[in-house]
């Protein structure tokens, strides 16, 4: 469509290929739409949330689904991110948007830290290596003096977005957290849609393979696993602004169980899954919450159950259905 | 030790070798699969490995491959020390292996497993910003060389879904666009149907035109037909080199293959 094509044999092989799916912007749009109604709707901080781990959950992917690393200490990134952001809005006063951003660098050079060794193990021993290092922070976590412990960052700022704008509204928040949210999502439609992407695709299929045709996997794996901790991290600092909160349970290992779960559930290697498996997770936990520590058995008789009934994920079997890739 | 163990197989001039190892020796704990093997390949044959199971074919052809680190000895490409080069290296030089399992990418369609090697030629694909769209530049190449092996009809469908023979004909044609210098194929015809060797045979006669082939392969009636020479392996040694017909009736080389259940 948008590409010259050199002789009109191959324009329609030529045009099959070139650009974005049609399905997929109208389900973007679609989703858009449902999201700028959302708060009208429904109570604007369970949204947000819903979008942070969506985002969350979305970061995992692209390493999990799309470059084939089930990373198991996600949390590492996202909690840190959270409270690298929580403190600097509470402690030195920073903007949000700032504070966010110091989130997202620091996610990044943990991301980085912990991927250059993890990388070098396959497997449920690249999984165990990033549990490990999880545990680490999850341990300076609990020590350093400046997460408050047990009691995390409480009361954090939401402060003005870029020193104009109040964010203490809820519904005013709101809309930068979908600015942010919907922004990393498609930040993460275009890596994987990208010459980058397409031999992350071909390492996750077939690592051999892709090194005999001559591709250094190991640089194009640390670079995915430093995206998607920085978009783990993303989303753990936007978390931080919107709850006003940081805390022990955003680097503790099952917040990286959680995350990989909503992404098997929602349709791990699919661009949409993750936000379908992060919504049925955290409207879950939120509606069950009466059942107190039974949401846990729940989660995970469901989980169970989709494993054993649709290894594909939600989204993953609606595109069975469809024959398109959602 | 190996040329001179039989003297009916007097090499040829050394003129032109591509790739050579001199001493290559792999231990595995305790355990010796590849044993101060020399080889030279000349430019522009297709040169066999063979042998009984066990003998360390596979295991050798992963050292030249750098898909494993010699213990000992070296490995040169056209008079170039590769012994110590990543197994990504090697193949940026010009030397490109296949494996004994097809090796296509089952997630991507067969366009798109081409243009990974079409790919290559851009360097890096770090660009994770840019759209996809700048590799439709490939798919005309990628089109040719898929239609050369006849698999045009599958243009879009997921690699994983092809028949065994048509993974191994995609397979070579992923490898082809590469334009490498020398193939190194792993048991080309493994688990194939006799059609499928037939059609293969052809594409590796067809593709070593102004090519070096190594390949280890068991089907002996393929090994005759193609090779210009013969290299046998036993127990991680040389045991003979020359043509099918000097190896054939080397004695040695029947008692390996006869007498290996034996023993």
């Amino acid at each position: 469509m948008t590409t010259p094509s050199e002789t009109e044999i191959i324009a329609p092989v030529a045009a099959r290929h070139v650009g974005t799916p049609r399905h997929h912007i109208a389900i973007f749009a679609g989703l858009l739409v449902l999201l700028l109604i959302a708060p009208f709707v429904l109570y604007p901080v369970f949204v947000m949330k819903v979008l942070c781990f969506a985002l969350f959950a979305s970061a995992l992917n692209l390493l999990l689904g799309f470059g084939g690393l089930l990373s198991f200490g996600h949390a590492a990134f996202f909690g840190s991110a959270s409270y690298v952001a929580a403190h600097a809005a509470k402690v030195w006063g920073l903007n949000p948007e700032i504070a966010i951003l110091l989130g997202v660098f620091t996610a990044a050079l943990l991301g980085l830290a912990i991927g250059a060794l993890a990388i070098k193990r396959q497997g449920i021993y690249f999984a165990m290596v990033t549990l490990a290092f999880a545990q680490m922070v999850y341990f300076l976590a609990v020590q350093a003096p400046f997460t408050g412990g047990e009691d995390g960052i409480q009361a954090v700022p939401r402060g003005r977005l870029f020193g104009l704008i109040d964010l203490s509204s809820d519904f005013t928040l709101y809309f930068v957290v979908l600015a942010i949210v919907f922004g990393g999502i498609l930040g993460i439609y275009r890596i994987i849609h990208s010459p980058f992407g397409q031999v992350l695709k071909a390492i996750r299929d077939n690592e051999p393979r892709s090194i005999s045709l001559g591709y250094k996997v190991e640089r194009y794996k640390l670079a995915v696993f430093v995206m998607s901790a920085s978009l783990a991290g993303l989303a753990g600092a936007t978390k931080a602004i919107v709850f006003q909160l940081s805390s022990l349970t955003d680097v503790y290992w099952s917040m990286s169980g959680e995350v990989v779960l909503m992404t098997l559930l929602g349709g791990m290697g699919t661009v949409f899954g993750p936000l379908v498996g992060a919504a049925v997770i955290v409207t879950m936990e939120s509606y069950l919450a009466g059942f107190g520590a039974w949401v846990t058995v729940i989660q995970g008789v469901i989980f169970v159950a989709s494993v054993m009934l649709f290894r594909e994920g939600i989204v993953g079997v609606i595109a069975k259905w469809l024959k398109k890739p959602l | 030790m190996s040329a001179a163990l039989d003297p009916a197989t007097v090499s040829p001039p050394k003129s032109d070798i591509i790739l050579s190892a001199r001493g290559l020796t792999k231990r595995f704990s305790g355990f010796v699969a590849v044993h101060e093997v020399d080889i030279d390949v000349e430019r522009g044959t297709i040169h066999a490995l063979i042998g009984p199971n066990g003998a360390g074919k596979t295991t050798f052809f992963n050292l030249l491959t750098k898909f494993l680190l010699p213990s000992a000895g070296t490995i040169t490409l056209n008079d170039r020390d590769i012994t110590r080069l990543s197994a990504a290296d090697i193949a940026r030089r010009g030397l490109v292996r296949s494996f004994q399992i097809s090796a296509v990418f089952p997630q991507l369609s067969v366009l798109e497993n081409v243009r990974i090697a079409l790919q290559r030629r851009r360097g890096d694909s770090f660009d994770f910003w840019r759209p996809q769209h700048v590799l439709a530049a490939f798919d005309e190449e990628a089109t040719a060389r898929i239609d050369e092996v006849g698999l045009s009809v599958y243009l879009h469908e997921p690699a994983g879904e092809l028949s065994y023979g048509r993974k191994r004909a995609l397979e070579i044609a992923t490898t082809l666009a590469l334009e490498p210098e020398m193939l190194l194929l792993d048991e080309p015809m493994a688990g194939m149907a006799q059609e499928d060797v037939t059609r293969i045979s052809a594409l590796i006669r067809k593709i070593s035109a102004n090519r070096t082939i190594l390949m280890v392969e068991h089907n002996l009636s393929v090994v005759a037909d193609l090779s210009d020479r013969i290299t046998v392996l036993a127990r991680g040694q040389v045991l003979a080199e020359g043509s099918y017909a000097d190896v054939s009736q080397n004695e040695r080389v029947i008692e390996a293959y006869i007498g290996a259940g034996n023993e």
